[in-house]
Formats: C-alpha cells, sequence, structure tokens
C-alpha cells in the first residue's frame, strides 16, 4: 500500500522533505514511524511525539490503510 | 459562543473581551500569554510559532467543550499566534465568562494547561548567541 507522511517543525528539518509518499509494510502508525526512521537517519524516536491520520489525532497504536495521509508531530510546545 | 482561533497579526485583547461579554455572567477570568526574554539559561530575542491550524482549530474547539461541560463556565475561548513574535507579543489568549468566579478560574487554567500539551503548535526560539531552536515542552509543561 502507498501513505503520505506529513513531517512537521523538528522533523520535518530533520528529514529535509514536507511530505513524502511511499509504500508502505506497516499496520499501525507505529510501525509506519518506524519505517521513516530507517529511510531518515535524524529522524528522533517518538516518545512524547504524537500522529494524526487524515486530520484526527490519533495512537500509535492506531490502524493505517492505503492511502492515509499520516501526520508525524514532534513534541508539541503551544502556548 | 465558543471559538478558537489561531492568528498570524497582532490579539486585539478589547475586541477579544467584547465577545466575551454576557449579561448573565458575573466573572470574566482572561490570561495572556506573552514572548518572555530567557528560557533554560538562554537569552531569547524573538520566537516563531509553527501551527498545524486544521487539527489546532478542531483540537482547540474540543478543548474550550470540554471546558465549558466540566466547569459549567458560560462561554470560552482563545486565540493562538502563529509565526514570528517580539518579546512581549501576546503569544495565546484564553477567555472564560461564568455567572461565578470559581468556575472561571478553573476553567481557564484547564484551558492553557490542556492547549500546551496537546496542540499541534511548535515554538522556535532565537537566542542571543545566534542559534534557533525548537522548544522541546515536555519541560516547559512543569512550568506553571
Amino acid at each position: 500500500m502507498n501513505v503520505t507522511v506529513r513531517y512537521f517543525a523538528a522533523f520535518r528539518e530533520a528529514v529535509g522533505v514536507e511530505s513524502e509518499t511511499l509504500p508502505s509494510k506497516a499496520t499501525t502508525a507505529g510501525e509506519l514511524f518506524s519505517e521513516c526512521r530507517g529511510r531518515h537517519a535524524a529522524l528522533q524516536d517518538y516518545h512524547a511525539s504524537m500522529v494524526a491520520i487524515n486530520d484526527e489525532m490519533s495512537q500509535w497504536e492506531s490502524t493505517i490503510k492505503d492511502g492515509d495521509e499520516v501526520l508525524f508531530f514532534p513534541p508539541v510546545a503551544g502556548g | 459562543m465558543n471559538y478558537f482561533r489561531v492568528t498570524v497579526g497582532p490579539v486585539d485583547l478589547a475586541t477579544f473581551r467584547k465577545t466575551m461579554q454576557d449579561v448573565s455572567c458575573g466573572a470574566y477570568v482572561q490570561f495572556d500569554g506573552w514572548v518572555r526574554d530567557h528560557n533554560e539559561g538562554q537569552k531569547v530575542l524573538r520566537l516563531e510559532y509553527e501551527v498545524y491550524e486544521p487539527l489546532a482549530v478542531k483540537e482547540g474547539e474540543r478543548i474550550l467543550a470540554e471546558a465549558v461541560e466540566q466547569f459549567g463556565v458560560s462561554k470560552a475561548a482563545a486565540i493562538h499566534r502563529s509565526g514570528l513574535m517580539e518579546l512581549s507579543d501576546i503569544a495565546v489568549v484564553v477567555g472564560v465568562s461564568s455567572p461565578h468566579r470559581d468556575e472561571a478560574f478553573e476553567a481557564c487554567r484547564y484551558i492553557i494547561d490542556q492547549v500546551k500539551v496537546r496542540l499541534p503548535i511548535w515554538k522556535k526560539e532565537h537566542y542571543a548567541n545566534g542559534h534557533a531552536e525548537w522548544v522541546n515542552c515536555q519541560r516547559c509543561a512543569q512550568h506553571k
């Protein structure tokens, strides 16, 4: 299946791209993140980071499917 | 009507306050977050916020609805800045109107605490030594 990944803030700067569409064997958002770490060594561990799938806040255990847009959020710092 | 907004320009506090007025309310609590000139021992010159607006607004409105529901206040709203900001600029404003003050204080506190840990917003600080860094808010969430 193919999914689109979007990186934000520190993740985007570490990876050097804003988004990429890639083939994936991952079944969860967390597995997809691990695949992306394999592609981009600079990507840090997702501890304390958050994930959204198709503009809904999700969990790392959430299932992903073909065509999903998965957003990786590094630790947030609003306010 | 509760609302959460993201804005690139300055926050107009007088207008914000007016939107919170309600004749059934005897209390209004407002929290302003300002851009501070230091963090973790570093001198800060300015900062920039990156906001993923579609989800920040959606999740922000969810937080406001939770506050209204949990504390029984009448109205809750917030505005968060995006982009480059100078020292003492208003980064965020939260307002809560309520018949009485206790629940207004509590709801306002709840909203700002949740905004800091749940919304897809990132802060990059520009320091006097020429460096710039994304702030990791696991630590700053502990500074209340």
